[in-house]
């Protein structure tokens, strides 16, 4: 072991003065650290750039990495598919079969849907895509759940802008640099989605847990009518996230609502989607024979309804009220409806 | 005197290599969150601040009190963490290790390991807490298999800083 040390190293004046000071630094440095995450908390985007910075010159070996483990993934998925290569090509053939009905069905309905939809005036805008990229790297060690993105402003990526996969949503980008770009994932505690459940459009909202799965949380108090296996997807309701995008399976059922499992594992996805916001809005709205959006300002909520005004015209006023809101509540069940 | 055996007699391992290996260790730990891991949970253990505590609990005094302020700065810049959670913790790790040593001098292998845990799970509760305080709250039963892979990493870890510790010296 190592001889004890004493605590005064003699008599040397400049040897006691050297340990007060590195006591001294310390606590002023552990001081300082709180400093700075009062900093962090006032104004979140305060080191941003450094860690953009960071982000940029790290992210040519994180990019080779990626493509190594991407390859060897690809890789040893190949082999693992010669076992097993009859009976799942026998397995894969039936359901081939039965998807095909599936398919047609599909195809008819979204025939059907189009021409309700003209006759609404409403238009599905579906986000369009700004870049695709990888998810190089991510806060493995933090409970922060954040991934790095190898796209950034040069490429047209912007703050806001939601991130999905094939599979499903995976969040939103939070800051970008110019090459790269910081993702807050779906599992974030911070990361808030407005979602309904794709059989019926029962609204919920769903909050990461921070291990991978989100909690669904219920607008509506009352008996809990969410079944485990329920598949959950994005409403649209208040912009970001376009509708109709996965999110998560119901893996069990809680007092106030569910806990999901994530439907795009950001682990498990080869490439990601940038999409523009989603912004709802009536591309046309005389052929709703509803009033514009936006053709006035909207009254604060606790503003008491003017009764002369409710006299004349009440029934466009009431519709003026909840366009935004209606549009993608009638937009959003039709495509979700199971095919019969 | 022998010219061949001047060499190998009154050496010094270089000042440069004694300096350097500790900090290039802790800091190399300290990238392992950008390694190609997309991860929807935390799971890896913070390699920097295990790679620091080893090199504390091995050779006492090697790191100044203070270590933890810039250790922390780019743990934090990297990790993801609000900047300064780090700063904070890890120096108050490495003042609480340095009042162990004055304290407790002849301790053994399971003790310094138990001392390195605590330290571990305060810092990774510590992170969470700060965070919480922050922007809203994760649970912390979310945390536990971090902390053990990282109290189990803390005997691995300590070995290659042994090594690391013979290649400092090397002469």
């Amino acid at each position: 072991m190592a001889p004890p040390r004493k605590r005064r190293p003699g008599f040397s004046r400049k040897a006691q003065l050297q340990i007060f000071t590195g006591y001294l630094l310390a606590f002023t440095g552990a001081f300082a650290g709180l400093l700075l995450l009062a900093l962090s908390y006032f104004d979140p985007t305060a080191f941003s750039a450094v860690r953009s910075m960071t982000a940029e010159v790290t992210a040519p070996p994180a990019r080779l990495f990626t493509g190594m483990r991407v390859g060897v993934q690809d890789g040893w998925r190949e082999v693992a598919a010669y076992f097993e290569a009859g009976s799942k090509n026998a397995a894969l053939q039936r359901e081939a079969e039965r998807n095909r009905i599936r398919l047609i069905e599909a195809r008819a309905l979204k025939q059907e849907n189009r021409e309700l939809r003209r006759l609404l005036g409403l238009i599905k805008q579906v986000g369009r895509p700004v870049a695709t990229a990888r998810l190089i790297n991510s806060t493995a060690s933090s409970s922060r759940r954040y991934a790095t993105l190898d796209v950034g402003s040069r490429q047209g990526v912007q703050r806001g802008q939601p991130v999905r996969a094939q599979r499903g949503l995976i969040g939103r980008v939070l800051e970008t640099g110019p090459n790269t770009s910081r993702v807050l994932l779906l599992s974030d505690a911070e990361n808030v989605v407005p979602v309904r459940r794709a059989r019926d459009g029962i609204v919920a909202f769903s909050q990461g847990r921070g291990d991978g799965r989100v909690d669904l949380k219920l607008i509506d108090i009352g008996v809990n009518p969410f079944k485990v296996g329920d598949v959950m997807v994005t409403s649209g309701n208040g912009g970001i996230y376009p509708p109709n995008v996965p999110v998560a399976i119901i893996e069990k059922l809680t007092t106030d609502g569910a806990i999901g499992k994530l439907l795009a594992n950001p682990a498990g996805t080869d490439f990601v989607i940038v999409q523009e916001m989603y912004e709802p809005e009536l591309a046309d709205p005389e052929a709703s024979g509803l009033p514009p959006a936006n053709s006035a300002p909207a009254a604060p909520l606790s503003a008491p309804r003017k009764p002369a005004r409710a006299g004349t015209d009440a029934a466009p006023a009431a519709a003026s009220t909840a366009p935004s809101a209606a549009s993608s509540e009638t937009a959003a069940p039709t495509p979700g409806e199971p095919p019969q | 005197m022998n010219a061949p055996y001047r060499a190998r007699l009154n050496r010094e391992p270089s000042a440069f290599r004694k300096a350097a290996v500790p900090i290039a260790s802790v800091l190399a730990g300290s990238l392992t969150p950008l390694l190609p891991i997309v991860a929807s949970a935390p799971v890896l253990p913070p390699f920097g601040l295990v790679i620091l505590i080893c090199w504390q609990i091995l050779r006492p005094g090697l790191w100044p009190v203070w270590a933890g302020v810039p250790f922390g700065m780019i743990d934090d810049i990297i990790s993801g963490q609000p900047v300064g959670s780090a700063v904070l913790l890890w120096s108050i790790i490495l003042i609480a290790l340095d009042l162990i040593e004055q304290r407790y001098i002849w301790r053994n292998y399971w003790q310094d390991w138990f001392i390195a845990a605590a330290c571990l799970i305060f810092a990774i509760a510590g992170g969470l807490a700060i965070n919480n305080f922050l922007v809203n709250d994760t649970r912390l039963s979310v945390l536990y298999p971090q902390m053990i892979l990282a109290i189990f990493t803390y005997p691995l870890v300590l070995r290659l800083v042994a090594r690391l510790d013979h290649i400092r010296l090397k002469r």
